[in-house]
């Protein structure tokens, strides 16, 4: 487990680092997953560890947002003057966002539905 | 009492501790709920630390002191997200050119009417710009906020209330659209509501989070070389 979690680290420093040098827009934790991605491409798949230890981990990637979610409270000034604006945009936006990628993937994809992996 | 509660307080231990507790105790609810959307373990922990807080008076910075050995987990966690998206990567390569034409229509769709829908409803600017990256992962959303002239730390907000937004509504949303398949909830959760939308996917079955995973990733990184350039032709339009 140790050495899945020093993997894991060692893959999201090198993420970091790369986005320093190369100023990229994109974290150093999504830059990191991607180089983990070719890794496994290059050995053939993560051994038992790797997938274990990952699998706890996203298992509960829900937990990893509550101490951000809960800086709510800071803005709550804010929320509550402009409460109508905010929720309506973000609850609005996130249903159409969500029904323009789910339809638009769904339609190209059907055909492919019946046809043999 | 009082003197006990004053030392444990100012410690880390007791609020990493209470975390942790309020989503053990936010899972158990989910699980008793039969895993109904609704019951989303995000918003629970996150309303009952809040009360807590606020009952015993305690600012938030003091909180996160001890929080923040969770927060640190977010990193190495996306990082593993590589492992399901190895697994299902032969069925994301063959979907490449359907995924990218979804990539590009979901994410203007999901920044461009949150932008134009709070405009037309009045909101100020800050207000605005920090709304316009909300789809996007937390460190993103935040760096192309303060590009726009947002508030990184409310954007941070916007960006978990979107995110179970998403959780709360998108399956039985797509459902009712026709859209039921892994590839396209999957997809349409990442996109639209990141990692809380990825872990809600996770929850239905290992494909559906591959393909939000992926769609976490990819609108992060088409939302931060997009959105500075587009928005403000967006708001030229609107004022």
């Amino acid at each position: 487990m140790i050495q899945a979690i020093a993997l894991l680290l060692a893959f999201q420093l090198g993420g970091e680092a790369l986005r320093a040098a190369l100023h990229l827009p994109v974290p150093g934790p999504v830059i990191g997953m991607t180089l983990l991605l070719f890794w496994l491409v290059s050995r053939g798949g993560p051994d038992d560890a790797l997938r274990n230890t990952s699998g706890s981990l996203l298992q509960h990637l829900s937990l990893m947002f509550v101490p951000a979610g809960t800086g709510v409270m800071l803005h709550a000034g804010r929320l509550v003057d402009e409460a109508w604006p905010i929720f309506i945009a973000l609850i609005a936006s996130t249903v159409l966002g969500l029904l323009a990628t789910g339809l638009t993937l769904h339609l190209l994809t059907r055909h492919r539905a019946g046809r043999p992996q | 009492m009082t003197e006990i509660w004053v030392y444990l307080s100012a410690q880390p231990l007791l609020w990493l501790t209470l975390t942790l507790a309020a989503y053990l105790l936010a899972l158990a609810l989910h699980r008793r709920a039969g895993g109904h959307p609704a019951v989303n373990p995000v918003l629970i922990s996150v309303s009952l630390l809040v009360a807590l807080l606020l009952l015993t008076d305690t600012p938030y910075p003091r909180y996160f002191d001890g929080a923040q050995f969770v927060h640190f987990l977010l990193g190495p966690t996306t990082v593993a997200l590589a492992i399901p998206l190895h697994g299902q990567l032969k069925r994301l390569l063959g979907m490449a050119g359907p995924l990218t034409i979804a990539l590009v229509i979901g994410s203007l769709t999901a920044a461009l009417s949150a932008y134009a829908i709070a405009a037309l409803m009045g909101a100020s600017a800050p207000t605005l710009a920090s709304l316009a990256p909300k789809s996007v992962t937390t460190p993103i959303a935040m760096g192309i906020a303060e590009r726009l002239g947002g508030l990184a730390s409310l954007t941070a907000v916007f960006v978990i209330l979107t995110g179970i937004v998403g959780a709360i509504f998108a399956s039985g949303l797509l459902a009712r659209a026709g859209v039921r398949d892994e590839a396209s909830v999957g997809f349409a959760l990442g996109l639209a509501s990141h990692g809380i939308g990825t872990a809600r996917a996770f929850q239905l079955s290992e494909q559906t989070g591959a393909f939000a995973a992926l769609a976490m990733g990819l609108n992060g990184l088409f939302t931060a070389l997009t959105l500075p350039w587009i928005l403000p032709m967006l708001a030229g339009l609107l004022n």
